[in-house]
């Protein structure tokens, strides 16, 4: 009787949650002077209609989910990584790299070699937090922010100076940019004509291989007990600081793995903002996603759907396209909300209360007539 | 006159269920002026689920409340306060960071915006006085004992004029001496007119406390007396509804090698004050060492240093003839040392994780659970049925996540996992506190038992009779300092709990 009750509680929140978003969504498009029905269809329906618009979701779905999963990781083992947008940059410096400088090797070599570079330098960047974390109590919300200014003057000075296509210096306006990467480094696009490519193959294999991580070895078992109650994870012999240095290398990992597979898939050069907020974006997909791989995907999709239809927008409807970045906003809020109404069960039994008096009381008036 | 024939409360046919159970079940309850009722029952038998009802947390699906004789309508805690009815629950509803004056008033709608702090300190430390509740009203309730934040609970609820006091287990956490303070407040309460409802399963705290108890088992009333009527050995039988065997049948000892050995250990408490001092005890395989001592005298230390969850400063610890001085909790869990700490919820479980990961806690890194890096679900899940069976641990589901089972669960979940860990050494502290007669039993059987099997026991307790009669030797704690250390047969309490006041045995001869 009751779990029916709980059910349909759970699904009226989830519903307000969604309404409360959108809701917040309209008032600041209606600001605008805009009519949020004809903005939200857009933003939801247009990019659906064409190859292209599907394409460049599934485009923007591959650092989406690499990120989100390392996010999950970290979340889950009780250490909040802020600093994805660093290691995306970190990623890409380090794959860009490794392939410019190794230019004679073959395909078979090159690409994993600039991929494997990528992961470990954003691996090694969010492990300066970790091992500042674990080792000296200093807290990962500063350390990461922090780190993330440094990666970006770091990958600035390195894209003006060293590393800079010299073509740009000699005939070019100077853009600030690497050459073009060597064939053997580019990851294949799936569909040719499209910017659909084999990334996203292995997001989605990454994605399965943190779900076997998390929930089906000790170290997965080890850490989320570490990040769920550190005192009883010591207690039963869980070394809770590697813990959270480990959680947090495997975050930067992805994260650096979605800035090598950006820098060779799409861009194939290193370009100014290439990681364009998917190290923010993806703390929304990953909180939006359960923090699980099999609500990342979908999520991830969610929010891909979101980036294109808001570019579209702006084009169709003059709606700045910044204007996802107050969805996004919109939807933590509700999500954040909508976990802790769930969680209260004093609202939950008054929400019983009622319901199984109105029906009470519908069955009793059905019987008097 | 009316006040003697009209109750201060009356509950008429409550019931009450939850998903499966039927918590309460057409409970009839009557408190009058100036009475104090105790409610007597095993973990779960509905003792909480009623009382929440009467301060208005939870609603009846069934049943009638008057107060003074009038229907009361009682839709939130704040018609219960409006009514006199107060609660001090288990968990303390206090915010730390905040003085015990600021905490008085919070919440309170009739203190106007800007508080006259004059006029609630002079009121609080008339309250104070009064009823024997002695605290400092400056002090933020982080730096306050246990003991000194229920002080600061109970007058909150005198602040707000409570005339109806509901105590839920309040002695759980309290030192035998805070415990003999709690019932001269209690009694004080009663002298002022007040009433109050007291939550316990110790049978000796019926006896000390109440005018009039009642039994609850499985949701329903099975006794009613007055006090004076009863005996503990008759309550405890209507709780469990069978015999309960208050001695244990315990074989003579046979003690072998010294499993655990300490050698002049040193340690510091959180604070990094010195909390154990050039403590020596050894303890055979057989044998069950019990530790007694108030409260905070350095037994949260001692096993916490025998388990490698803190550092020794000097000394060393040997575990099975090997020295593991300062060794980590993993390899002292490798020696087959089992712990049942002090903290269940932060310490001995996972709330978050699922009743069969905790149970899995202690055996996950290898066979039969795991295989190389690998879990196996299935193995996990046949582990944690078993268990489940074997120690009647009341949850819905291996899945259920452990922070939604009650209290009394959460121990068993753990008894059951460390016993089935343990292969040398089992460190037990204080674990039946909080448990019901039933269950309580059942963890004394299970030490003896370990101990029958071969194995080392060092159980700490701040029941004398419970640790006179699982026990084969007494080490008597004090200050951080063994007092001394002697057989449990035979022993004369006052001469123990003159040692755990501090006073050596010649002074007291």
């Amino acid at each position: 009787m009751k779990s029916w009750f709980r059910v349909l509680y759970v699904l009226l929140i989830a519903l307000g949650a969604a309404v409360a978003a959108i809701g917040m969504g309209a008032i600041v498009l209606a600001i605008l002077g805009k009519d949020p029905l004809a903005v939200y269809t857009v933003i939801l329906t247009e990019p659906l209609r064409d190859m292209f618009g599907l394409t460049e979701i599934a485009v923007r779905m591959t650092p989406l989910i690499l990120v989100a999963l390392g996010i999950a990781i970290s979340f889950r083992s009780g250490i909040l990584n802020i600093g994805a947008e660093g290691q995306i940059q970190m990623g890409v410096i380090a794959a860009a790299a490794t392939a410019i400088f190794l230019p004679g090797l073959p395909k078979g070599l090159a690409m994993p070699l600039s991929l494997l570079a990528g992961t470990v330098a954003g691996a090694l960047w969010a492990g300066i937090a970790g091992w500042l974390r674990a080792r000296l109590k200093v807290s990962e919300l500063l350390s990461t922010v922090m780190l993330n200014y440094i990666a970006a003057q770091l990958y600035g000075f390195l894209l003006r100076g060293p590393m800079i296509d010299p073509a740009e210096l000699q005939v070019g306006s100077g853009t600030p940019q690497s050459v073009r990467l060597p064939r053997g480094a580019w990851i294949d696009r799936i569909i040719p004509g499209t910017r659909l490519h084999y990334g996203l193959v292995i997001a989605l294999v990454a994605a399965v291989l943190v779900y076997i991580l998390l929930w089906r070895t000790r170290w997965g078992y080890e850490m989320r007990a570490a990040g769920a109650e550190p005192k009883a994870a010591r207690y039963g012999g869980i070394a809770v600081e590697s813990c959270l240095i480990g959680a947090m290398v495997l975050a930067g990992a992805f994260a650096g793995l979605a800035g090598a597979v950006e820098v060779t898939g799409v861009h194939r050069r290193a370009i100014e903002g290439i990681s364009s907020g998917y190290g923010f974006s993806g703390i929304v997909v990953a909180l939006f996603g359960g923090l699980h791989p099999a609500g990342i995907v979908p999520s991830a999709f969610f929010f891909g759907l979101l980036l294109i239809g808001a570019d579209m927008t702006q084009r169709i409807m003059t709606v700045p396209a910044n204007m996802v970045l107050v969805l996004q906003g919109a939807v933590i809020l509700s999500i954040i909300s909508a976990k802790v109404l769930i969680a209260d069960k004093y609202l939950f039994e008054r929400f019983a209360r009622s319901l199984s008096r109105r029906v009470a009381k519908r069955e009793t008036g059905e019987h008097a007539t | 006159m009316d006040e003697r024939t009209i109750p201060k409360v009356e509950m008429r046919g409550i019931s009450k269920s939850f998903p499966g159970v039927l918590a309460n079940d057409c409970v009839d309850l009557v408190l009058y002026r100036g009475e104090v009722l105790a409610l007597l029952g095993e973990n779960g038998a509905g003792k909480s689920t009623l009382m929440n009802i009467l301060c208005g947390l939870y609603r009846p699906d069934a049943g009638e409340i008057y107060i003074d004789g009038r229907l009361a309508a009682i839709q939130s805690p704040r018609d219960a306060q409006k009514l006199g009815i107060g609660m001090v629950h288990q968990n303390f509803k206090l915010v730390d960071s905040m003085t015990v004056l600021e905490n008085i008033i919070l919440g309170l709608d009739t203190e106007s915006f800007v508080p006259d702090w004059n006029k609630v300190r002079a009121r609080l430390m008339d309250l104070s006085a009064r009823y024997h509740l002695k605290v400092d009203p400056d002090a933020s309730i982080w730096q306050l004992s246990v003991g000194e934040q229920q002080r600061v609970e109970i007058l909150k609820l005198l602040y707000r004029n409570a005339e109806i006091l509901i105590l839920d287990e309040p002695t759980a956490v309290l030192t035998p001496q805070e415990s003999r303070e709690l019932s001269r407040v209690v009694h004080a309460m009663r002298a002022e007119g007040k009433s109050a409802i007291f939550i316990t399963h110790k049978m000796e705290e019926v006896t000390e406390f109440s005018d009039r108890v009642m039994v609850l088992r499985k949701g329903k009333v099975v006794a009613e007396t007055s006090t004076r009527n009863t005996s503990p050995r008759e309550l405890a039988t209507l709780m469990v509804g069978r015999e309960i065997l208050f001695q244990i049948e315990k074989q003579p000892r046979q003690p072998g090698e010294v499993v655990l050995e300490l050698d002049h250990v040193s340690a510091l408490n959180d604070r990094g004050l010195p909390a154990l001092k050039d403590v020596c005890l050894s303890l055979h395989a057989g044998e069950v060492l019990g530790i007694a001592g108030v409260a905070g005298n350095g037994q949260r230390e001692l096993a916490e240093v025998v388990t490698g969850l803190r550092k020794a400063t000097s000394g060393t610890l040997r575990i099975a003839g090997k020295d593991m001085t300062n060794a980590s909790p993993l390899q002292i869990i490798r020696q087959g040392v089992a712990h049942i700490p002090q903290d269940r919820a932060s310490v001995g479980a996972v709330g978050d994780l699922s009743v069969a990961s905790n149970l899995a806690m202690k055996q996950y890194r290898s066979k039969p659970l795991a295989a190389g890096i690998f879990l196996l679900p299935r193995r996990i899940m046949d582990m944690a049925r078993r268990l489940i069976d074997a120690f009647r641990i009341a949850t819905p589901s291996p899945q259920t996540q452990v922070k939604f089972l009650s209290g009394g669960n959460i121990q068993k979940t753990i008894l059951a996992r460390e016993i089935g860990a343990v292969k040398t050494v089992m460190v037990a502290v204080y674990p039946s506190r909080g448990l019901d007669v039933g269950a309580t039993e059942t963890v004394r059987r299970q030490l003896v038992a370990q101990r029958d099997n071969g194995l080392g026991v060092l159980f700490f307790s701040e029941d004398l009779e419970e640790l006179l009669q699982v026990s084969d030797r007494i080490a008597v704690l004090f200050e951080g300092r063994i007092m001394d250390v002697f057989p449990a047969e035979g022993a004369d309490m006052e001469h123990i709990g003159m040692l755990m006041a501090g006073m050596s045995g010649k002074e007291s001869a």
